[in-house]
């Protein structure tokens, strides 16, 4: 086992892919930092909290991105931003099996807050363009500050997301709702509420995440791998019928769960017996347990 | 702004626009021929219904209306934050409409977004930001967060800030901000009626905004950073 979590972004990157074949571009050496931070006395980082690339997978040819939660929590800058879109543009030119993103980040940067809005918007048209190429793109989430803001957004634009029970997918942070609503709208501070409104189990539960493993590089890697080769089979494309599958299924979420406080109610709802007995189970047992009952799909 | 006074500006050849809970869905006759109308209006929050309801309103006119142009009027504060949101995983919502969008432009529709009053952060990202070009009228509010709030959590004084905005446009809040970094296309001051019919002739597939925000110096390395790593060259700086 070794902790994902843990990992730095390049460690995630070397372990995902085969020993020595990342073929990173605009390494840290080229040192192409944020014109932005110095103006308000912030670090820069020579990658600017992300690192992009190519290599290979198990004989797969893929390229790889990953956000740097260490800096600034992988949140996404004017050069942050451009590189995971040059990234997506230099796919589409060379057709690799698969593209992967390792997303950990709060969102929009907002030291460079509207280069970063327009850049999260560049990177979801481009992950949607790579998709019409025929090439799938698959996200993975397990990072200790998770996937927020427009990033929550863009992982579900791929074609499948990858998640840790540790790790979080959502959009508004919980201290952002606690902020804006008060404590009683959403108290920040209760972990086992926040783990249970954005964790990885619930995202399964709902369907919003296509595989759960455990916090381990390599069987993150190993999920990755299986989702590309099911999106490569099926075609990575949008499209209508899919979309209109995805309609029905988030419809039938809200005329389902819609009156629910808490996914402890939606988790009895889906035919979980002990529904507060999801948050302990190991992730193989919950898998076995939420694959009976869980909601599918996605397009 | 009334969204009533705004359609009937953008389409004296005639428009039926319905308002719902604060979706607006309908179609208006632009240059003899139909486009269709979703929107949001009264500022609203994008929550989960209201992300759906515009998703639908999308895939209907796929499906009844191969081509036909889509008109976005974009008047949101932003995604909703509310716990239920979150927990219905308001962000796949979103990416919904998203895609919803994106898939009728890869079929053929083209589509014009125009920010009427206001537009922040995740409700601007799977609307106006989704369209072929978005505008702007010149009152509207563009931002992700103001300054205040941004001066609290990044620990910069706000009179800093201030400073620093009247020159930067990267985190001030403005239409015209968007407008030098390319993530508006252009801020429509007196004809709207034809500035819609032009931007429905002008909107093509092709994301331009990096190109157009290196041209007019609002995000000098966005353009220049994408090329090198597209095509392993150094950075040609602006």
């Amino acid at each position: 086992m070794s902790s994902y979590q843990e990992a730095t972004a390049r460690q995630r990157i070397a372990g995902m892919l085969d020993p020595g074949s990342f073929d990173e571009f605009l390494p840290p050496q080229m040192r192409v930092v944020s014109p932005h931070l110095p103006q308000l006395d912030a670090p820069v980082s020579f990658d600017d909290g992300v690192a992009v690339g190519r290599g290979t997978m198990d004989g797969r040819w893929v390229f790889i991105a990953a956000q740097e939660g260490g800096f600034m929590g992988g949140a996404v800058g004017e050069v942050h931003g451009a590189k995971l879109a040059g990234m997506l543009r230099r796919a589409i030119d060379e057709n690799p099996d698969a593209v992967l993103l390792l997303l950990e980040t709060g969102g929009v940067r907002l030291h460079e807050a509207n280069a970063g809005l327009i850049a999260v918007s560049e990177v979801m048209r481009a992950v949607m363009d790579v998709r019409a190429a025929g090439i799938p793109v698959i996200s993975l989430v397990g990072g200790s500050n998770g996937c927020f803001g427009g990033m929550g957004i863009v992982a579900r634009c791929t074609n499948g997301v990858v998640i840790s029970e540790e790790s979080r997918l959502a959009m508004s942070g919980p201290e952002v709702i606690e902020t804006a609503g008060g404590v009683e709208e959403f108290d920040a501070r209760d972990r086992a509420l926040v783990w249970r409104v954005t964790g990885g189990k619930h995202r399964y539960l709902i369907g919003d995440a296509q595989a759960i493993v455990a916090d381990d590089i390599g069987a993150f890697r190993a999920a990755a791998l299986q989702l590309a080769d099911a999106a490569r089979g099926r075609g990575s494309e949008l499209t209508l019928e899919a979309l209109e599958a995805e309609q029905r299924m988030l419809t039938s979420r809200i005329d389902r769960f819609g009156g629910c406080e808490d996914p402890l109610e939606i988790w009895e709802a889906l035919g979980i017996e002990d529904p507060h007995g999801v948050p302990l189970l190991e992730t193989d047992a919950f898998r076995e347990l939420a694959d009976g009952h869980r909601e599918g799909a996605a397009a | 702004m009334n969204w009533q006074t705004v359609a009937d500006a953008l389409f004296p050849q005639g428009h039926r626009i319905a308002e719902r809970d604060n979706f607006l869905s309908g179609e208006a006759q632009v240059g003899g021929q139909t486009v269709a109308i979703i929107g949001t209006t009264e500022h609203t929050p994008i929550g989960v219904e209201i992300a759906l309801a515009q998703a639908a309103a999308i895939l209907d006119t796929v499906r009844a209306h191969p081509g036909r142009p889509i008109v976005i009027l974009v008047d949101t504060v932003g995604q909703r934050l509310r716990r239920r949101d979150e927990m219905l995983g308001i962000n796949s919502y979103m990416a919904h409409l998203g895609k919803c969008i994106e898939l009728a432009r890869r079929r053929g529709h083209r589509i014009v977004g125009l920010v009427y009053d206001q537009a922040l952060s995740g409700g601007f990202i799977t609307s106006g930001l989704m369209a072929d070009a978005c505008y702007a009228l010149p009152d509207a509010t563009i931002r992700v967060m103001g300054l205040p709030a941004m001066a609290r959590i990044t620990k910069v004084p706000l009179e800093r800030l201030e400073e620093l905005a009247v020159d930067n446009p990267v985190f001030a809040p403005g239409p015209e901000n968007y407008l030098r970094m390319g993530g508006v296309a252009a801020i429509w001051r007196d004809d709207l009626a034809a500035a819609m019919e032009q931007a429905l002739l002008d909107a093509a597939p092709e994301d331009r905004r990096a190109e157009l925000g290196l041209e007019r110096g609002g995000r000098k390395l966005a353009r220049p950073v994408a090329a090198a790593v597209r095509t392993g060259a150094d950075v040609q700086a602006a």
